[in-house]
């Protein structure tokens, strides 16, 4: 029989029982890039419009100052991301992947709640282990929808939607300003207003402001609508006269340096 | 202590104009025990596209072995050298497969894609993309490295500053963290070619 050297489907769990070893020796396993993250939604008269920061922290640590959280699911749907960062991503691709193939399968444009249903299907197997929390909106055949999918794969459906450690502070936005039938630059500016709130107030959250105004048979990208954290030009260079660092001389190519032939050194 | 302390490692990727560099101690430890003062994290994927594996060094060696081999199959399958995001997105998916049992490697992606583009990206051990357009660092001395990052690094810096700027950047930071250092080399990769230079540092 022959090697399998393809790749099979689904997780691999052939590392765990010696991670689970290291754990128990007292090694402390490292914690995975989070997005801490403020990401809201909003229905207005014509759509929705969905809003993220850019931000996403390892610990304490800004890992990326500019991320996108706004993910791509369908052409009429998108959906945002909180939490583990790699979990929002592959979930989103992964069903981004199945909703194309089931809209080729039926010839029609996807619909959000059956998007809602395979995320908290697959959320729900998994038993919150996938830490995705999300805001799934999208304009389908019956009009705009807006959701949230916890990781534990429940649901909920609300005309103006919050979540992320910045939930608490983009809500009071909402709350406090939210009217049903509002227009579009109303719904921009409030949702713009609402990741500003939890960019200043909550530290998972920070940088810019992405926006996405999803209507019928139209999607409006908005990366980065707002910057208002832009970092002033340096006054100064710290550029090193050329020559500073030693080195010895250069060594003679190393193996595998040269990889126009294939490298198959055992 | 953290798995990822366990042997200790500082790299480093930057972008400059029409170049981009990447640069790793070399010591190899076991705590706080220097075993090996010339531990290869830097490999090449292609000639022109280079990974760096800060982490766990047992998990560098099995990754890298892996990689060559999926770089492999993929020339044979498609007749054509990978691009570096074609190669950032085949790693990513090999970290998230082991999403409940990872390797423990923030893996650090620099090169340049068939129009001479400067392309480097970074992810956690789970595959999470961090594409950047400055730079990326990983490793027990990554604290450090972003300090000495966002003040030395500027854009457009041609392949000899960019050697200046990377290095120095590099020697200040593992000078500053016990568990990495020993001696640094860098690689400049360069529409004409790679540049590799093995740079003196302290060896405390």
């Amino acid at each position: 029989m022959a090697p399998q050297i393809e790749p099979s489907a689904g997780f691999k769990f052939d590392n765990v029982k010696r991670n689970q070893l290291l754990g128990d020796k007292g090694y402390k396993l490292p914690t995975a890039t989070k997005t801490g993250t403020t990401i809201v939604g909003l229905i207005y008269k014509d759509g929705l419009v969905l809003g993220a920061d850019t931000r996403a922290t390892a610990g304490p640590i800004v890992a990326d100052k500019n991320c996108e959280k706004i993910h791509y699911l369908a052409p009429n749907m998108y959906c945002c991301g909180a939490g583990t960062a790699a979990d929002t991503e592959f979930t989103t691709n992964m069903i981004s992947s199945q909703l194309a193939l089931h809209s080729l399968n039926t010839g029609r444009e996807p619909r959000v709640v059956a998007a809602m249903t395979m995320l908290k299907q697959h959320l729900f197997k998994y038993h919150g282990h996938i830490g995705a929390a999300l805001v799934l909106g999208g304009y389908d055949s019956t009009g705009p929808h807006l959701f949230t999918v916890y990781p534990h794969g429940s649901t909920d459906k609300l005309p103006y939607v919050t979540m992320g450690s910045g939930s608490l502070a983009a809500m009071s936005v909402f709350e406090s300003r939210w009217q049903p039938g509002m227009s579009r630059e109303e719904a921009v500016e409030m949702v713009k207003d609402a990741i500003e709130a939890g960019i200043f107030n909550d530290l998972g959250s920070g940088s810019n402001v992405d926006v996405c105004v999803i209507t019928k048979g139209n999607v409006e990208y908005l990366r980065n609508y707002a910057r208002p954290n832009e970092r002033v030009e340096k006054e100064q260079s710290y550029r090193f006269r050329q020559g500073v660092t030693e080195f010895y001389a250069p060594r003679a190519a190393r193996r595998g340096q040269d990889t126009a032939e294939m490298d198959t050194s055992a | 202590m953290s798995i990822m302390q366990y042997n200790g490692s500082a790299i480093v990727a930057m972008a400059g104009k029409d170049c981009v560099a990447i640069a790793a101690d070399k010591r190899l430890g076991q705590r706080a025990l220097t075993v090996d003062t010339d531990f290869q994290k830097v490999f090449p994927i292609t000639d022109r596209t280079y990974v760096g594996l800060p982490g766990l060094a047992t998990d560098v060696k099995t990754l890298y072995d892996r990689f060559r081999m999926r770089v492999n199959l993929y020339k044979h399958r498609e007749e054509r050298t990978i691009e570096p995001k074609t190669f950032s997105h085949l790693v990513s998916h090999m970290l998230y497969e082991r999403r409940f049992g990872p390797y423990f490697v923030e893996p650090i992606i620099a090169g340049l894609d068939k129009n001479d583009k400067p392309y480097i990206c970074g992810m956690d051990l789970i595959g999470c993309l961090d594409f950047a357009k400055d730079f990326i660092v990983g490793g027990t001395a990554s604290d450090n490295l972003y300090g000495m990052c966002e003040s030395l690094w500027e854009p457009d810096l041609g392949p000899n500053d960019l050697f200046e700027t990377i290095s120095q950047a590099l020697l200040a930071a593992v000078d500053r963290d016990a568990l990495s250092g020993w001696g640094a080399v860098v690689h400049i990769i360069t529409p004409e070619g790679v540049i590799t230079r093995d740079i003196k540092g302290r060896m405390d």
